[in-house]
């Protein structure tokens, strides 16, 4: 029998980005107890990249803005494909939610009249994004975190979650590792929060860290839970391409928030010379029209740079690909032109984007208040994920939720900036409130040894193999195959040979070895996350293969339009008896009447 | 303290040396990996580039590269920085770089050191309190300019560079007796917060030990976020805690006032 220390816990969150934690201090709330892992240390999780801001529809800018206008923006954005009972509760209970930050000691920026400050954003109709300059995720995670640390909750700090234990139909616990000493662990608990975060490091140009290997897909995946809309990765359109290594380092939507305009290597503003149908009546007709909305004029619709993140990053991969970019393959992002517009500009720059002309300075010697930026696409955000209940957050599984970007539902075929923030704040709450419950509602499960057993040698086996192959060879080779044939344009061929890629891939990863002992072993965790990759890549791919359309973060280049037989539906994908991966597609529920008349009203 | 990365980087390749601590307990010593360097790496880069080509197993944090998370604070040619945000084009690449762990916090393996003593220490910190909401609907009102006044302090990314270099901890130890500057910085965030009502004067002098800081401003000047942590944090703490503490006059006054009501 393995060797391991046991914990229990009423609900255990997997995950501390702000997602898991916000899950953590709900479920505390409601007098349970709660263990809290995170896969690095507490207040590192992704959210602290998070720039531009937290959607909610307040109204403190712009008194014409509602749930309503948010929800419609929310569906429009996600292409119809959203869980529409998740985009109502999260346009609703947004507000309630950033104002209960302020509570906990979040500081946001001000409008005039001292109530939080509102931001333009790609997709949103009015002024919505709650922001601190541009970290505003690092003021929620330490808001979140300062807060967390008060409520007894027991946090694991650099544990590594491999397998969810099972009773039944139900989960019951967890299986993991601490990844310092990588003594084993065993946590018993009634309800699972999944809040693991996305998938982005099956890239390799991508603005996600090493922790994005897709864990919380592949657990559920594994533990037989639904994973839907795989298809959907969200390329964000500005993240850094040059020095090398910086490739992929988003830059935030706030810079063109704030007026920055997107130029070919002609000096072209080309995000003019392609407006989508669904918005043609919300894009400015000339830069002065823009820059006048940029400026709070009420009565200006939004530059086409704010146009929704997936079309903006397929017009800059357009004009890379037309030999209209920049010198290192990517386009120029300008901020620095509002110095035509107003006379304090490179003041005005730092403080609104602080970060971004630290990081630029830093990383590319660039001076963003005098020069442009080099941009391109990079890989940010999966749409899909573990299929859950709008309500409750529960996934197909008794006993196991999903919260935050693991989870699918609310973004649908492409996700609005600012809208992950609120997504991991309503949702994190319901999914902790939701997992207390049924924790308080059901007796213990029993934990079953010989799980233990399995989990046990899988995680062990890269050590059987110290001369195989170097696991990072291994990521490496699947993130350039992604990113080559399951990346921004996609192709029926491309796909198929993506897959047959995999296959070898697999092959591969369970040769992949590790030298060395337990203890702090990053080539060891390299090799457990690469099932984890390699589980979520092929997912995306049999669902971008199924989808013969473009739609949303997913486009076709051998289906270039949406369809109608496509739109009523979500991919599923489940692991089948034989474990192999099945695919479904799922007909979307029926839009409730009022919800349709909403969206007639704000088209 | 800035990378001065103020130049474009060059294009060009060129083989380095990189001089690493290895090992856990006892078995530790520098080891030398060499790999080729392009523009614009910086010295996460090159690690990474090592677990890759040579040595899987070494052992490192990191989390965002981008100088926003502070997973990756080392020593750099004996220097206190992040990794992501040290770029190679900075260092004389004709010697070797010398890459170690914080000194200040015990020894894990390689790059790694346990940094859960800082944890620790602020859960001691008495937590945000603010005062009554200013609205009917549960909301506050605040000025731009008061908010913008701990700005400073919440940028902090929690690296704990200005922990690792600060005497009293590092040559010290007075891990017991002191919080360090980045629980200052923290404490200056709360203290200085619009809306909080909380009073830890006395936690700052009895428990936080912020008398054993002789505003040697070290930890000024490695902060990767440029807080002025002593100037802005540190001495007007000090200075509150002086009024309420050893001012004759305000301690004359207070007898005739009511505690502060939390």
């Amino acid at each position: 029998m393995s060797d391991y220390q046991t914990h229990e816990h009423d609900v255990l969150v997997i995950g501390a980005g702000g997602a898991g934690l916000r899950a953590a201090i709900e479920a505390s709330a409601a007098g349970v107890s709660v263990g809290l892992i995170c896969k690095s240390l507490l207040g590192k999780a992704h959210t602290v990249m998070a720039e531009g801001g937290v959607a909610a529809a307040m109204a403190n800018v712009d008194d014409r803005d509602s749930w309503k206008v948010h929800f419609s923006d929310t569906m429009r954005g996600g292409q119809y494909l959203n869980n529409w009972v998740m985009a109502e509760i999260h346009a609703k209970e947004a507000p309630d939610r950033v104002r209960e930050l302020e509570k906990w000691g979040a500081l946001f920026d001000r409008t005039k009249d001292g109530r939080i400050l509102q931001r333009n954003f790609g997709g949103h109709r009015y002024p919505r994004l709650a922001h601190v300059g541009d970290r505003t995720g690092l003021e929620m995670i330490r808001t979140l975190q300062d807060y967390g640390i008060h409520q007894g909750i027991t946090v694991y700090m650099e544990h590594t979650t491999t397998a969810l234990l099972k009773d039944g139909e139900r989960v019951v616990g967890a299986f993991g590792y601490d990844r310092e000493r990588g003594r084993f662990r065993v946590f018993k608990s009634n309800a699972v929060v999944l809040a693991t975060g996305g998938i982005g490091r099956a890239y390799k140009i991508t603005s996600n860290s090493w922790e994005y290997t897709g864990d919380g897909q592949a657990l559920a995946y594994y533990a037989g839970a639904d994973l839907m809309d795989m298809e959907f990765i969200q390329f964000h359109p500005t993240g850094m391409v040059w020095p090398p290594s910086v490739r992929g380092i988003l830059v935030t939507e706030g810079v063109r928030g704030e007026g920055g305009r997107l130029l070919n290597n002609k000096g072209e503003r080309f995000m003019f010379n392609d407006i989508p149908d669904l918005y043609k009546n919300q894009v400015a007709k000339d830069a002065e029209e823009g820059w006048r909305y940029v400026e709070g004029d009420k009565n200006a619709n939004r530059p086409p740079e704010l146009l929704t993140r997936d079309h903006v990053a397929r017009c800059i991969n357009r004009e890379v690909k037309a030999g209209r970019g920049s010198p290192h393959g990517g386009v120029f992002l300008d901020i620095a032109w509002i110095k035509e517009k107003v006379s304090n500009a490179p003041e005005r720059i730092k403080k609104k984007l602080p970060s971004m002309y630290h990081q630029f300075k830093e990383l590319a010697g660039v001076d963003i208040t005098s020069e442009p930026m080099e941009v391109g696409p990079t890989t940010h955000y999966v749409m899909g994920g573990v299929r859950v209940d709008g309500v409750t957050q529960m996934s197909s599984v008794p006993g196991l939720f999903a919260a935050g970007e693991v989870a699918a539902g609310l973004h649908g075929a492409n996700r609005l900036g600012g809208n992950s923030l609120s997504d991991l704040l309503v949702f994190g709450k319901r999914a902790g409130e939701h997992a207390a419950e049924f924790a308080k509602k059901y007796e213990a499960g029993t934990i079953d040894n010989a799980q233990i057993d399995v989990a046990a040698k899988k995680a062990l086996s890269p050590f059987d193999r110290p001369t195989g192959e170097n696991p990072y060879v291994v990521q490496h080779s699947l993130q350039e195959m992604m990113q080559d044939k399951v990346g921004i344009v996609r192709t029926e061929a491309d796909m198929a040979a993506a897959l047959d890629g995999l296959s070898a891939l697999k092959k591969r990863a369970a040769a992949a070895g590790i030298d060395g002992n337990r203890e702090y072993n990053p080539g060891w965790h390299t090799a457990l996350d690469l099932d984890n990759l390699l589980v979520v890549s092929e997912a995306a791919t049999r669902s971008a293969l199924d989808r013969q359309e473009s739609r949303g973060g997913h486009f076709r280049e051998d289906y270039q339009e949406k369809q109608k037989d496509f739109s009523q539906h979500n991919t599923v994908i489940r692991r089948g008896p034989d474990g192999g991966m099945q695919l479904r597609r799922e007909a979307i529920p029926p839009l409730r009447d009022d919800l349709k008349q909403v969206i007639e009203e704000n088209k | 303290m800035s990378t001065s990365g103020n130049t474009s980087p060059s294009s060009g390749t060129q083989r380095a040396m990189f001089r690493v601590w290895k090992g856990q307990g006892e078995q530790v010593s520098f080891k030398d990996y060499h790999t080729d360097v392009t523009g614009g790496m910086v010295v996460l880069d090159a690690i990474h580039q090592i677990q890759a080509e040579t040595e899987p197993t070494l052992a490192c944090r990191w989390n965002c590269k981008a100088g926003k998370c502070g997973s990756c604070s080392a020593e750099i040619n004996g220097k206190p920085r992040l990794m992501c945000m040290t770029r190679l084009d900075t260092l004389d690449l004709s010697m070797p770089v010398i890459v170690e762990p914080m000194k200040s916090f015990p020894h894990v393996k390689d790059l790694v050191t346990d940094v859960s003593w800082n944890y620790e220490v602020k859960k001691r910190i008495k937590p945000f309190k603010p005062r009554k909401p200013d609205a009917p609907d549960g909301t506050w009102r605040m000025e731009q300019s008061d908010v913008d006044r701990v700005q400073e302090f919440r940028k902090c990314i929690e690296c704990f560079l200005c922990q690792n270099v600060c005497h009293v901890l590092r040559d010290h130890h007075k891990h017991d007796e002191f919080a360090g500057p980045r629980h200052f910085v923290y404490t200056a965030a709360l203290e200085m917060h619009p809306l909080d009502t909380e009073d830890r004067l006395g936690h700052l002098k009895d428990e936080e030990g912020l008398g054993y800081c002789n505003i040697t401003k070290c930890c000024t000047k490695v902060c990767p976020e440029h807080i002025t942590i002593t100037d802005n944090a540190i001495i007007p703490l000090k200075e509150r805690v002086v009024d309420e503490f050893y001012d004759p006059l305000t301690k004359l006054f207070k007898m005739f006032r009511p505690a502060k009501s939390g």
